[in-house]
């Protein structure tokens, strides 16, 4: 029996990168409702940074393209199940 | 002065009859025109269910002009809307030079919103 810690489930994770800049999209159409719902969850909440992996950049982008499509009712600002 | 572009998109109320809806849509492309806005595109996208109800209403027209005009404008524009009662919600913003290419794109049929789709989704996490 050893006593060196093993790293229990923490199995080599992918290094998370923005998918802005990896496939060159510079603008998010907030009426490209399939490709936002991707950075929101069950709620309609936007995701955060840690998990989506977008850069500073894009995220601010994907925020204001949420917001602008909240606001014209084309996603709802609460919800319990979306997607 | 140098013209910017903008895009704005309202939603009707459902109520109206098409003349009506017709007449409001028209009415605010006059006011473009007076203006001296150049409209660059229009789109009808039409009635569609909100994700959420507005003035005990659940569906609404949706109605979008791409258009070139002085920043002044703007304000009377969305004064003008507030005034009408046909009018549920609007949004206008600038488009910066990204969002033109992409909706002349989109336009001609050249935008590869492909990339888009094929790209996996990440898998569920909870956050």
């Amino acid at each position: 029996m050893t006593l060196i810690n093993e790293s229990i489930g923490k199995r080599h994770t992918k290094k998370k990168y923005c998918r802005f800049k990896k496939l060159g999209i510079k603008y998010i159409d907030y009426k490209n409702l399939d490709f936002l719902l991707r950075f929101l969850n069950e709620q309609g909440k936007i995701l955060p940074r840690r998990i989506s992996g977008n850069s500073l950049k894009y995220q601010k982008k994907v925020a204001q393209a949420v917001k602008r499509a909240r606001h014209l009712a084309l996603l709802p600002y609460v919800t319990d199940n979306l997607k | 002065m140098k013209l910017k572009n903008y895009e704005t998109v309202f939603v009707l109320t459902p109520v109206l009859t098409s003349e009506q809806t017709e007449g409001t849509i028209t009415k605010f492309r006059n006011f473009l025109l007076e203006k001296e806005a150049e409209l660059v595109h229009e789109e009808a996208i039409g009635l569609k269910k909100l994700a959420y109800p507005i003035q005990h209403k659940n569906t609404g027209i949706y109605h979008l002009i791409e258009f070139k005009a002085k920043p002044e404008v703007i304000a009377t524009l969305e004064i003008a809307y507030k005034r009408d009662e046909n009018i549920i919600r609007f949004l206008t913003f600038a488009l910066d030079k990204d969002g033109t290419e992409y909706n002349e794109q989109k336009r001609n049929g050249t935008l590869q919103l492909k990339k888009h789709i094929e790209f996996e989704p990440k898998k569920e996490e909870t956050a």
